[in-house]
């Protein structure tokens, strides 16, 4: 099997673009990404785009160049860009071709997601009797959560205002305006544990990243970083996952659990060795939460280490420098693109104001989302 | 009055002794709600119907503090809307189902209180009241 190393990186920033399409911040994401690796859209020989709101992102290629490859559309929830991911790594990986893209792009409406049950294999009434709320069931998870594992509603407004902390250094970053935990806590109650500024929000905004057979990543690029593994699992029976109308008594861990053996196996390597980790922080109480699933710590961990700032930008761990979701916002498509420029920028040493200090040498990026699907990408230097 | 489910097939009704109807995997006994035609664990396609244990515990919860967007159907206002409570009920040793509860009070619910199913008037279509299901503390 052939080794990935990722060449170039590109990101739209993420936020409200007025009437620019989804289609023109993919292209433009593209752009950069090619310019990062020093490569010409002429030489990449297919792609994977991911999007929920655009039904072809492959669409893109009328404004690059009508040059006929192959590009493939995935959707698969929040772990959309987890899809483009793997798909790209494992395209090359199996010596198809040599050069692709993965590339995200969305525009979504203000507010929380919906959609039709029907589509997740819930039943159409569940939605019309006011549960099919993403919002609703991280707020159930993370409150089960606290009360298993001793986690305050401080830990959660700390994790959200790390977040907007590490956006504010961020200039693609959708919102740049730190936030205090008094102000985190003391916002709208939307889903009792979780306020309004402990949620992202969907948004606008697209990620591409180039990569290529490792063999031949010295034609592009100094500073390679590999792809070291990438693993997408859906729900397991009786788990309690988003959309779900029931679980089973017997306890089941989340799909996220078993993504992240998987990936960690692939790589060859354990969550000891990561030193940087992009995870899903749909609200503040998941990024707690995916610490333990990714196995970044046992769980209740987390209070002190929040509190003792382990996951800041300074931390023995940081976890989503680039202020995650909660800063950036959540275009399904691009999202998980997101966190894999964040991470090249970090082990390159690019990440500018928020650069974490010493070598990091390992990065970590989680998705999760509906309807109880997750996706690991681990990627080192 | 008339008074009919928001969907057939969730509850009995009308009945003064309503209950959650699931299924139940003739091969090997995983339990879901609502009912579905095949099951979850094997796959078979052999599903019983079951009705489910009245009371249960609650395993978790939350409160519904937003109005929902479509496709919610209860029919309220930004103005009128009232926040609902939401939670995972474990039904006896069979499953645990998530529905609404009758309070969003966090002060009235506990992770393992006991709640028992209750129906309750959802909206008004014409003349006709239509009804859904939820749990409510005991």
């Amino acid at each position: 099997m052939e080794d990935v190393a990722i060449i170039g990186v590109g990101l739209h920033p993420f936020g409200r673009f007025g009437t620019k399409s989804a289609i023109e911040m993919g292209a433009e994401a593209i752009r950069m990404a090619l310019a990062d690796a020093g490569a010409e859209w002429k030489d990449v020989q297919f792609a994977f785009g991911g999007s929920y709101e655009v039904d072809n992102p492959d669409a893109v290629v009328s404004l690059l160049g009508a040059t006929g490859i192959p590009f493939m559309d995935v959707y698969n929830g929040c772990a959309t860009a987890g899809t483009a991911l793997e798909l790209t790594a494992d395209t090359i990986r199996m010596g198809k071709y040599d050069i692709g893209v993965a590339v995200g792009m969305d525009k979504h409406l203000p507010g929380a997601f919906t959609g039709d049950p029907v589509h997740y294999a819930a039943p159409s009434w569940y939605g019309e009797n006011g549960q099919f709320l993403t919002t609703k069931f991280f707020a159930m998870k993370i409150h089960r959560y606290m009360y298993d594992h001793g986690i305050s509603h401080e830990t959660l407004a700390k994790v959200a205002a790390k977040n907007f902390r590490n956006g504010a250094l961020n200039p693609k970053a959708y919102r740049r305006n730190p936030m205090s935990e008094e102000q985190i806590l003391g916002s709208r109650m939307l889903n009792y544990p979780l306020t309004q500024y402990m949620f992202c929000s969907p948004d606008e905004g697209a990620a591409a990243v180039i990569m290529c057979k490792a063999s031949i990543a010295h034609r592009f690029t100094s500073t390679p970083i590999y792809m070291k593994a990438n693993a997408l699992r859906t729900r397991r029976y009786g788990a309690y996952e988003v959309h779900s109308s029931w679980a089973s008594v017997e306890p089941e861990v989340a799909s996220t659990v078993h993504a992240s053996k998987a990936a960690y196996e692939m790589a060859g390597i354990g969550p000891e060795d990561v030193d940087v980790a992009q995870l899903q922080d749909t609200d503040a109480g998941a990024e707690i939460i995916h610490m333990a699933e990714n196995g970044l710590c046992q769980d209740g961990d987390q209070e002190k280490m929040v509190a003792d700032g382990a996951t800041e930008i300074g931390g023995r761990l940081p976890i989503n420098t680039d202020g995650g979701l909660i800063a950036n916002g959540e275009p399904i498509g691009a999202s998980g693109i997101r966190q894999i420029h964040e991470l090249v920028l970090q082990l390159r040493g690019q990440a500018g104001d928020r650069q974490i200090p010493g070598s990091p040498r390992v990065g970590y990026a989680q998705l999760y989302g509906a309807p109880g699907t997750a996706g690991v990408s681990i990627v080192t230097t | 009055m008339q008074s009919v489910p928001f969907a057939p097939d969730v509850f009995t009704w009308p009945s003064d002794q309503p209950q959650l109807i699931g299924s139940r995997c003739a091969g090997c006994a995983a339990t879901t709600f609502p009912m579905q035609s095949s099951c979850p664990r094997c796959g078979s396609v052999e599903m019983e119907r079951r009705l489910l244990p009245r009371r249960g515990t609650l395993w978790a919860w939350t409160t519904q503090e937003f109005l929902p967007k479509a496709p919610y159907a209860g029919g309220e206002t930004e103005a009128t809307f009232k926040p609902y409570g939401v939670g995972v009920v474990q039904l006896g040793d069979e499953v645990k189902v998530e529905a609404r509860l009758t309070t969003a009070d966090p002060d009235v619910l506990k992770f393992g209180g006991e709640v028992e199913l209750t129906i309750f008037p959802f909206r008004m279509d014409g003349d006709t009241e239509v009804v859904s299901f939820a749990f409510k503390p005991v």
